[in-house]
């Protein structure tokens, strides 16, 4: 198995576990705010705390939600790894560079926008996942049936100020790291065409990079805005 | 001296396969025990390298650049010359052979090109081989443009690329065998001097040119793959490293010096713009394919051009003097460099010149792009004319290019026989470093041939019976006193540039140089003016000895004193070059002599005095250079004024 | 014009280098940089200073020698030119002008303005050629390479080897060089024998060289004099995954 290992050790290897990882978290965050979008019903959470319910019941995402964790994981750490190689690679720093005149600033910056993401998720999975799992979240009956009521978590965290605006800046920064990452998956995985390239850059330029972070930043605000009966 | 050329008898197209037959040889096991030396990574080292590594002869190759692919070979733009009529246009080895030994002025050994033409053929087959991505027809099949004094269309290019092209492939199969261990690759390292023991060639000795150390390197052979001395001219297309040391080291070692005022001056080139100019850039010949070139009319009307109160552009074609096709009208704008240079001159001369300094011609497209269009003119020359706007911040597309004759390509070179051996057994010589294939003058695309047919064909097989009649045994050691004398030497050399510290730098020397031999040894030559040239250049040798200055230190790198040593042996080949063109009392190809022209302005060969090659030998610092002649033979053409109206 | 530059200078690679400022008036705007480091020198020489070391050749833009990284960029701001190719006439009367050498783990700098760029002929040597002896080709014709294969090959293979694609990098990645020789042998027929070694080979030679990876920021194909296409780098991550994931190699 030495090839396996010198293979994911190299640095196209590398590359591509970033890549099948990266990928595969672009493809979760479409499924989270599909789901999400239930926040908007307004039915006072019945729909997202039943959608709550069946996302921590079903076998089949629970065992996803490990491969998850563990991209999640891989892909920082990796990320390290890569940061740490690539910046020993030029030990002497120009002492005027001017990258801006050949680069998107997003592609040069994804290991900054993925340490933000990497907090963010923390604080997320701290205020939401640790919650639900390990946390005292309040029941709410629908039907007969007890459901721990997220929703009511959400309600609360949402309804300050700062934490929104964390939100916002997070999806901010979503939104630069996938308008990179996404189209660069791909090259990493040597997928480029005259055809479908176009395509792959559309998608992630306008669904990933600005319509998903435009939706789940729209979350937070809008439950914001209701907490305070402002709509 | 009896200069034995070594050229077989029998038919001309039988010669090369009897002396190959004829040739010893060396059994594969016992390759492995001779060291060869190649100094040069062109065309012509790198495929010999590769070549005889191949065969199991250990190499090592030297280069004086950071990596065998900066070689000047890469600037090689048009295209390679193969007698492989894929066109069906009428090309054969024959025409091939007759169109160089022509092209040449018939001052080129018919033995020698016949060669050259014949393997012609196999250069191709191995460098697509190697995957040079020559252009293409749209069906797979391997395309073809013409070039200068052919009427056939024969020459070989990958875009404007095509030296880049064939140098990375030799490049590739260099890199193959250093990975197989045949070739020790050292870069950065010039050659300062060779060692001759014994009447037999022993080695080199060398700069490391990171850190300043002197070493000798001990072989059974050594080639010199080291290109021309077109720089002697300061101002030229070679690259601004390009230099003769090597050959001119090897020369006053007792290898002769064949030829030297035979020089190519190219007809497409930028043209001058200052004082504080480099080198200069061609243009490939290929333009003349489809670009058409003229002066205006009236010397009135050049100089409105001059003065910025006219374009080109403005003038109607009955304005326009096409005089290329005026005068040639069977080869047109495609005659062969030397003629089309002398014109450009001429016109100029009378006053119709072209750009400010009035030392300019048009090359116009606007013709071929309404008849083929943009687009496909672009397709052949896209790259070429992305360069001259780079250059002149001017569009082709629009304006008709300028153009001037510049310095490009030497035919003359260190005098080899048959097999590419100079004077001095074991000191081989190929590509632009010998003297041996173009005569006179050189036909666009051969350049690039002929590299590759001493290295890849012919050297492989000619210095295995060198190395068979020798044997192993007969090698010096690297502490034997020749060596110590050499390396003595090469110090004592470097201490003393380093100690005149004088107040002008190696560069000025180098411009002045250039400017003596431009004008009074360059595209048109008279007796005065070369014997004039010699006190010129006698009186700057003395002034470089005494006032040169010489920046930083011997044990480091340092491009001053690369440079000098340089510079001081141009100097003393411009003294030779100007001694063989005062000899040469005649016009052929490249070497124009005022006295002796037609009443039309061609050159005028005299056949009964000067069907030879001139071979200098040195005879001492300071010293006049010996004349030997070899009398070249011509069994199967027959002498004619060139004509290619 | 007057320009002031600052250009680096280091005695070698033992030594610490720094940035010198030096004042020049009465250039040429149809100079090319070069032509201005030639005055340059030659004033220095004049004052007895020691010259400023960097590499140039052909000065037409092909043989790669030239390699400075100027005002923040690799060979100057004009795109698709070495700085042999760039004129001053770029510049503006008074600007000041930045000249370093590449930056890389890989290129050690020698001198001044001047690198080690070896590694690149290391990379070449693990794999970059097709293994065919002189004299054991067949007729040329014999192969049809239809047109648009050959200017694939040819738009990969003219690469210049001068390193501007590491120099401009952010993580000094070699990836455009050692993809432009991959995608050339790898579209061309005869590259095919060997295609899946000369993959595996010439990534493990690159990473050996200490280059980093590829973040896919673009730079190197900007400031690639011959606008070498990212499509090259696409096409060797190819041709490296079918290797591992195909050859017999089982070593790695």
């Amino acid at each position: 198995m030495a090839w396996v290992t010198q293979t994911l050790s190299s640095s196209l290897g590398r590359k591509v576990i970033m890549s099948l990882t990266g990928l595969f978290l672009s493809s979760f965050l479409i499924v989270h705010m599909a789901g999400n979008l239930q926040l908007f019903k307004g039915d006072n959470g019945r729909a997202f705390n039943e959608y709550t319910y069946f996302m921590t019941h079903n076998p089949v995402i629970i065992t996803v939600s490990y491969l998850l964790y563990t991209s999640i994981l891989a892909h920082a750490l990796m990320a390290w790894v890569l940061t740490r190689h690539n910046q020993s690679s030029r030990p002497v720093k120009y002492a005027y560079s001017r990258p801006e005149a050949n680069s998107p600033w997003s592609s040069r910056n994804m290991g900054i926008l993925g340490t933000v993401l990497l907090l963010f998720i923390i604080i997320h999975m701290r205020t939401f996942w640790y919650e639900m799992h390990f946390g005292s979240v309040p029941m709410a009956e629908y039907d007969g049936k007890q459901y721990k009521d997220l929703y009511a978590v959400v309600k609360e965290a949402f309804s300050q100020w700062w934490y929104v605006l964390l939100y916002v800046i997070s999806m901010v920064a979503i939104g630069f790291h996938l308008a990179h990452g996404f189209q660069s998956g791909f090259q990493s995985l040597g997928i480029r065409h005259t055809k479908y390239t176009p395509m792959i850059e559309f998608v992630g330029r306008y669904f990933f990079a600005l319509i998903i972070p435009a939706a789940f930043a729209a979350m937070p605000i809008y439950v914001f805005l209701q907490v305070h009966g402002i709509i | 001296m009896n200069l034995e050329s070594k050229i077989p008898e029998g038919p001309l197209a039988e010669k090369w396969s009897r002396h190959k037959f004829g040739l010893k040889l060396v059994n594969p096991a016992n390759k492995r025990k001779y060291d060869i030396i190649v100094v040069g990574t062109g065309l012509a080292g790198a495929s010999a390298a590769a070549s005889l590594a191949e065969l199991g002869y250990n190499v090592k190759a030297f280069t004086f650049h950071d990596s065998p692919r900066r070689a000047h070979s890469i600037a090689a733009q048009g295209g390679i010359n193969a007698a492989k009529n894929y066109q069906n246009d009428g090309d054969s080895v024959f025409r091939l052979f007759y169109d160089t030994i022509k092209g040449g002025d018939y001052r080129a050994r018919e033995g020698n090109v016949y060669r050259l033409a014949e393997v012609s053929v196999n250069i191709i087959d191995q460098c697509v081989a190697q995957g040079v991505p020559f252009a293409r027809e749209y069906g797979g099949l391997l395309a073809n443009r013409s070039f200068g004094g052919a009427q056939v269309s024969r020459t070989f290019y990958a875009r404007g690329q095509t030296g880049q092209q064939l140098l990375l492939g030799a490049y590739s199969a260099l890199s193959r065998q250093v990975t197989n261990g045949k070739v020790k690759l050292i870069t950065r390292t010039e050659l300062l001097d060779v060692v001759v023991e014994g009447g037999k060639t022993r080695g080199i000795v060398t700069r490391n040119l990171i850190t300043g150390k002197i070493e000798s390197h001990s072989a059974h052979a050594v080639l010199l793959c080291t290109g021309g001395y077109g720089n002697v001219f300061y101002l030229s297309t070679n690259a601004m490293n390009s230099n003769v040391t090597a050959a001119w080291r090897a020369h006053k070692r007792g290898a002769f010096f064949a030829n030297p005022c035979y020089t190519q001056i190219h007809p497409t080139c930028i043209p001058v713009k200052g004082d504080y100019q480099s080198k200069l850039t061609l243009m490939s010949e290929s333009l003349r394919n489809d670009g058409r070139v003229w002066v205006p009319k009236t010397k009135e009307d050049a100089e409105k051009i001059r003065k910025g109160q006219l374009k080109a552009t403005d003038l109607t074609e009955d304005q326009r003097d096409y005089f290329l096709e005026r005068r040639y009208p069977s080869f047109g704008n495609l005659v062969p460099r030397d003629v089309a240079s002398r014109n450009a001159k001429h016109v100029c001369d009378e006053g119709r010149g072209v750009a400010a300094t009035g030392l300019a011609v048009y090359l116009d497209f606007a013709d071929a792009i309404k008849r083929d269009g943009k687009k496909t003119i672009e397709a052949k020359y896209g790259n070429l004319f992305e360069m001259y706007e780079k250059i002149v911040d001017d569009n082709p597309y629009e304006m008709p290019m300028m153009i001037y004759p510049a310095v490009h390509y030497t035919m003359g070179g260190l005098w080899v026989d048959y097999n590419l051996m100079t004077s001095v057994p074991g000191l081989y010589a190929l590509g632009e470093a010998n003297f041996s294939d173009h005569g006179a003058n050189r036909l666009g695309a051969s350049a690039l041939m002929q590299g590759l047919a001493d290295g890849y064909f012919v050297v492989p097989y000619t210095v295995g019976d060198y190395l068979a009649t020798i044997g192993p045994a007969d090698k010096v050691s690297v502490d034997s006193p020749a060596f110590k004398e050499a390396e003595q030497h090469v110090s004592d050399m470097t201490q003393r540039f380093l100690s005149i510290k004088g107040t002008e730098p190696v560069d000025s020397f180098h411009k002045r140089l250039g400017h003596i031999m431009w004008e009074y040894c360059g595209m048109s030559r008279n007796a005065e003016g070369l014997t004039k040239a010699k006190g010129l250049i006698q009186d700057l040798k003395k002034e470089f000895w005494s006032n040169v200055r010489v920046t930083g230190e011997g044990d480091e790198m340092n491009q001053s004193l690369e440079h000098a040593g340089r510079v001081a042996d141009f100097i003393e080949l411009g003294e030779l070059m100007v001694d063989d063109a005062l000899a040469r009392n005649e016009s052929c190809g490249g070497h124009f002599r005022e006295e002796f022209q037609t009443e039309e302005g061609e050159a005028l060969r005299d056949d009964a005095n000067f069907t030879y090659v001139a071979a200098w030998q040195f005879q001492g610092e300071n010293q006049p250079e010996l004349l030997n002649k070899e009398p070249l033979e011509f069994e199967n053409v027959k002498l004619t004024q060139r004509s290619y109206k | 014009m007057k320009i002031n530059l600052k250009v680096w200078r280091q005695k070698n690679n033992n030594t610490e280098g720094k940035l010198v400022e030096y004042q020049l008036d009465k250039i040429s705007p149809d100079m090319s940089f070069l032509e201005m480091f030639d005055v340059l020198n030659g004033e220095l020489t004049k004052k007895g200073e020691e010259i400023i070391a960097f590499d140039h050749d052909c000065r037409e833009g092909i043989c790669g020698s030239c390699s400075m990284y100027i005002n923040g960029r690799a060979h100057g701001p004009q795109t698709g030119a070495t700085t042999c190719q760039l004129h001053m006439r770029s510049f503006n009367d008074g600007d000041t002008i930045v000249v370093e050498p590449w930056r890389s783990r890989a290129f050690p700098v020698i001198k001044d303005l001047m690198v080690d760029r070896t590694a690149f002929d290391r990379v070449i040597q693990s794999g970059g050629y097709v293994s065919v002896n002189t004299g054991s080709a067949r007729d040329a014709n014999e192969t049809l390479i239809p047109r648009s294969i050959a200017d694939e090959a040819m738009d990969a293979a003219q690469c210049i080897g001068c390193g501007a694609c590491v120099a401009a990098c952010k993580n000094a990645s070699a990836m455009l060089f050692v993809a432009a020789k991959v995608s050339h042998m790898a579209v061309l027929p005869q590259g095919q024998a060997e295609s899946t070694e000369r993959a595996e080979r010439m990534v493990a030679q690159m990473d050996a060289e200490g280059f980093g990876a590829c973040s896919f920021t673009g730079a190197c194909s900007v400031e690639c004099p011959k606008s070498i296409s990212l499509d090259h780098i696409a096409r060797m991550n190819r041709e490296y995954l079918g290797a591992k994931l195909t050859s017999t190699n089982v070593q790695g």
